[in-house]
């Protein structure tokens, strides 16, 4: 059986996914609402993560329960930058490689859920089952999201 | 016939009423002093501009001069009644301050100016930037206190000649979430219920509505209600004590950012005791599975943490709508203003179709707006959609428009959501947006986080227009200033809460060369030789009633629809509601009366969005969810707020308005006895609170959060613990400061740039902030003692009653009720 790898991997894709909302929140400070939702979308992947270590531990899997932070000198500093480049127009192009980069993140740990949904239902664990279910949809939801925001923000970023 | 003060009793006399009964009539009416009725000229009708109730009204004129106002009977909106502002606020229009020649700026400084000279110049920068950067350059910023016929005229010029995306109303401020949560429940933006529900109704629930003061004369009605046999049970959620808290059955005070979690914990109770219309829910809803997956992880034990409120209290709440037979529900900013907006008035549209409670006379709900023709700037389009609630996203929609106005389709931008209005000041600090067109609206004071807005809109690469009748804090700050004529010296229509449309008509001539917005709009289109395919003058109309006309057109079939009026119409019977059809020519009273809804695929206005993230729906996504055009039941998860109180900030901090003031107080600021009766800012705690800061009645305090600090002096009222409050309507122009620049007194100084990401509605209800205080000062804060600011805990400081003595006195005459228009 190769589910622990399946949910390491899902494991690790997550929290690299959380990590990068949490740097694109600090990077586009400027940009309010990318700052404030990509955090409460970090918080989703933080959830997942904890979720996943705890669960891990049924397949043997001794996973790191702590969701990334958003504390620390490198926070602080990108906060700063994109204050003092916020009256540019430049960073508008960063912006959209960033939420970009974050589309085909949240993808890939779509895709990562799919796997551990249909493994579980293959080895009939229901409980492992019902967390892909439960989880899998706030994927989707971020994935739908980095895609909106791409499509509501580049028409000026583009045009100017 | 009797008298009261207006000032000191904001409602009037009670005429109690029983369930089912006619509200009575009872004619208001004030005169300025020495004017007596027999020396009136004429009575000019309109409707009341400073809130959003639409209370019917008569201007009375004397040589050539505004000099009262009185109630019409027969108006359906308030049967004769007026409010405080309603009584005095019409004194602002002969303020000798107004603007009466156009201002340009020439070496740093604004100096009178022509008409040619300053709209020749916002037309030569207006075409500067199409030949450079093309429509993105290019935006406009409205108001909810235009008329249908300047906002129509807005969008067509906005959205259809010059092609912007970037045009929104300042009612993102204060009903984008009433429009979003309308559009995520029933497809469409619309309001379902009407004023007379009110006489119906066994129970009336309140989410973040101080009715009391946002609009006076509907809680007259209720109070009335309460007062007749029969009175309807309210519930109350409001972390202040307002007078509607007071005449609660049961108040529930949040902590502020915690509504949703409140909602989801109400609707567990009502699922699962069973306080359902299983029947209404299969005919009439989607979605219903979700909804109950979703607010079962809501028990109100967690509730109870969550907010901060009692477990016995949220099941006393949930029991109280939860058993209601005849259900209406109100909500206004304490949800539109805070923390999840959407989500959480989402769930109130959810308590009513759960229950079975809608189209039924006293069941329904009211998502409410906060100015009086805020419904207008969202059915034109002159606000984040398009013109008569067409679906931005739909392309049919588009190409209606596209032939309506006869231009080409890709001139009309669908490519995304129309830009919100945050988001345009964002392209303007990040110099992509270089004119920005600001009309009947003061963002200097009225927008979070201050500091930032004044010096986005004073950088020197942002080509200011601003179009007002004063010099507000923002036209300080313009390149040019155009002088508008305002309500009672211009004609034209708007709608308020409860789709019910007056025809407002010029009383008096504008001072100057103030002229009507509609006029600047068109002078505007005609100097930019704006054309439509065929070369004929875009757009096509010329005065308010040709605007009229065209608007009609635009609403043909949809659920706006206005077809059925007209000004001769509305002459003979002011006050309708829409849709006014050859279906319903005398107007509807209530939507969805049969279960069905304005949602179906193909005719719905949008396709929704997601809760939490704000990630719009696909059309395809919407088609597969719900193929037959029902009421979808939505459900989301609590988030915590952004803003959390931490240590250096424990308090969390809500702005809000009092009964005698609108907005940046433009208007009333100018009206002796509204200005009086709430002279200058304060800041409200709770007795607790204040005691453990040493703090008294009346000290001087310093509120502080990381953007900035004002002083104000501290009301000790019955707001819950760890909240303080601020009224957002000072700003600067009455003082020796007024531009702002230094701040210190405008609440917004210190309130965080965050928004609903669904309504995209700043969020000014959950910032946190910190408290010292400054000095003590002799006497009590000037803050009102007749509404929620009413004081707790003097301890020996003597409160002055709020009074407006003889200035203030207004006529109460009951009369009879007359035939028709009372619905």
């Amino acid at each position: 059986m190769k589910l622990d790898l399946a949910l390491r991997e899902l494991h690790r894709s997550e929290k690299s996914l959380a990590r990068d909302l949490l740097k694109v929140s600090d990077r586009h400070k400027v940009e309010h609402e990318i700052h404030h939702v990509a955090r409460d979308l970090a918080g989703w992947s933080g959830r997942h993560v904890h979720e996943l270590a705890t669960i891990g531990r049924d397949y043997g899997l001794r996973l790191d329960d702590d969701p990334p932070s958003d504390t620390g000198t490198l926070h602080t500093l990108r906060g700063k930058v994109s204050e003092l480049s916020g009256r540019r127009a430049e960073p508008g192009l960063l912006l959209l490689a960033d939420l970009r980069r974050l589309h085909r993140k949240a993808a890939g740990v779509s895709l990562d859920w799919e796997l551990l949904a249909q493994g579980a239902q293959a080895v009939k664990d229901s409980k492992l089952l019902e967390l892909a279910q439960r989880s899998h949809p706030q994927t989707l939801r971020q994935l739908k999201w980095s895609n909106a925001m791409l499509k509501t923000l580049s028409p000026q970023i583009l045009a100017s | 016939m009797v008298h009261r003060d207006g000032i000191a009793q904001p409602w009037g006399t009670r005429t109690p009423y029983g369930p089912g009964e006619p509200w009575p009539v009872r004619v208001d009416s004030h005169l300025a002093d020495g004017v007596r009725p027999e020396d009136v000229d004429r009575w000019v009708p309109t409707a009341a501009v400073l809130h959003s109730n639409g209370d019917g009204m008569e201007l009375a004129v004397k040589d050539g001069r505004i000099v009262g106002v009185r109630g019409r009977a027969e108006d359906r909106v308030n049967h004769g009644r007026l409010d405080p502002k309603d009584l005095y606020g019409w004194q602002a229009n002969a303020s000798p301050d107004r603007l009466t020649t156009p201002l340009v700026r020439r070496d740093g400084r604004l100096v009178e100016s022509t008409w040619d000279e300053a709209m020749d110049r916002i037309v030569s920068h207006s075409k500067e930037l199409l030949e450079e950067q093309g429509p993105s350059a290019i935006g406009f910023y409205t108001s909810g206190q235009l008329f249908a016929e300047e906002y129509y005229t807005l969008a067509a010029i906005g959205h259809g000649a010059l092609g912007t995306n970037h045009m929104d109303g300042n009612t993102r401020l204060c009903t984008a979430t009433a429009a979003a949560a309308l559009k995520a429940t029933f497809g469409c933006d619309g309001q379902p219920a009407s004023y007379s529900d009110i006489d119906h109704a066994d129970t009336i629930a309140l989410f973040g509505h101080n009715m009391a003061e946002t609009q006076a004369v509907l809680w007259s009605r209720i109070l009335d209600r309460m007062a007749g046999p029969e009175p309807p049970a309210l519930l109350c959620v409001d972390p202040r004590r307002t007078p509607v808290a007071q005449a609660a059955t049961v108040h529930l005070a949040p902590l502020p950012g915690t509504n949703l979690a409140l909602m989801n914990g109400l609707l567990h109770e009502v699922i699962r005791n069973g306080w359902i219309d299983q029947d209404y829910i299969d005919r009439s809803t989607v979605g219903y599975q979700n909804l109950a997956t979703m607010v079962a992880d809501y028990p109100p034990e967690r509730v109870a943490r969550i907010c901060g409120v009692g477990e016995d209290e949220i099941r006393a709440a949930a029991r109280l709508v939860g058993q209601a037979r005849r259900l209406l529900c109100t909500v206004l900013q304490g949800f539109y203003q805070s923390h999840q907006a959407s989500a959480a008035s989402v769930q109130v549209n959810n308590l009513v179709l759960v229950r079975g409670m809608l189209g039924k006379p006293g069941c329904g709900v009211l998502q409410m707006n906060g100015q009086p023709t805020a419904e207008n700037t969202r059915e034109c389009g002159a606000d984040g959609d398009l013109t008569a609630f067409r679906n931005w996203a739909n392309d049919s929609h588009v190409a209606e428009l596209a032939k309506l106005w006869n231009l080409d389709q890709i001139q009309i931008p669908h490519y995304s959501p129309p830009t919100h209005l945050m988001q345009m000041l964002r392209y303007a600090e990040n110099g992509t947006m270089r004119m920005w067109w600001v009309s009947a609206t003061n963002p200097a004071v009225s927008l979070p986080e201050l500091s930032r807005v004044r010096s986005i809109l004073s950088q020197e690469r942002l080509f200011l227009v601003v179009q007002d009748c004063y010099l507000t804090e923002t036209a300080e700050l313009a390149d040019v200033v155009l002088p508008a004529a305002m309500w009672g010296e211009k004609t034209g229509t708007f709608t308020n809460t409860d789709r019910t449309v007056h025809l407002s008509e010029k009383a008096v001539e504008p001072p100057g060369e103030a002229r009507p917005d509609l006029d600047i709009l068109l002078d505007y289109a005609r100097r930019m030789d704006f054309r439509d395919k065929d070369g004929q003058p875009f757009p096509s109309w010329n005065d308010p009633e040709s605007a009229f006309e065209a608007w009609k057109r635009a609403s043909a079939g949809r659920p706006c629809d206005y077809t059925g009026l007209s000004y001769a119409k509305l002459r003979a019977t002011n006050g309708v509601q829409w849709p006014c059809n050859e279906e319903n020519p005398d107007g509807t009273e209530r939507l969805y009366t049969d279960g069905t809804f304005f949602a179906a695929p193909d005719y719905c206005e949008n396709y929704g969005r997601d809760l939490v993230t704000g990630a719009p729906m696909e059309p395809t996504e919407y088609r597969a969810m719900n193929p037959d055009g029902k009421a979808m039941l939505k459900a989301a998860e609590y988030v915590v707020p952004h803003e959390p109180p931490g240590e250096d900030h424990p308090y969390a901090l809500i702005t809000g308005r009092t009964l005698y003031h609108f907005h940046t107080r433009t208007k009333t600021g100018r009206t002796p006895q509204l200005r009086d009766a709430a002279p200058e800012v304060w800041v409200e705690m709770s007795a607790a609170d204040a005691e453990r800061h040493g703090i008294a009645e009346g000290d001087l305090a310093e509120v502080t959060s990381p953007r900035g600090a004002i002083r104000a002096r501290v009301r000790i009222s019955g707001i819950r613990d760890g909240v303080l409050f601020l009224p957002f309507h000072y700003g600067y122009w009455d003082t020796d400061d007024p531009s702002g620049s230094a701040g210190g007194r405008a609440a917004n100084e210190v309130t965080v740039t965050d928004w609903d990401p669904v309504s995209k509605q700043p969020l000014f209800k959950t910032s946190a902030a910190a408290i010292t205080r400054v000095e003590a000062v002799e006497g009590a804060a000037p803050a009102p003692t007749t509404t929620a600011s009413a004081p707790v805990s003097a301890n020996g400081t003597v409160v002055p009653p709020t009074e407006g003595g003889t200035p203030a006195r207004a006529e109460e005459r009951e009369a009879a009720p007359t035939a028709g228009g009372n619905r």
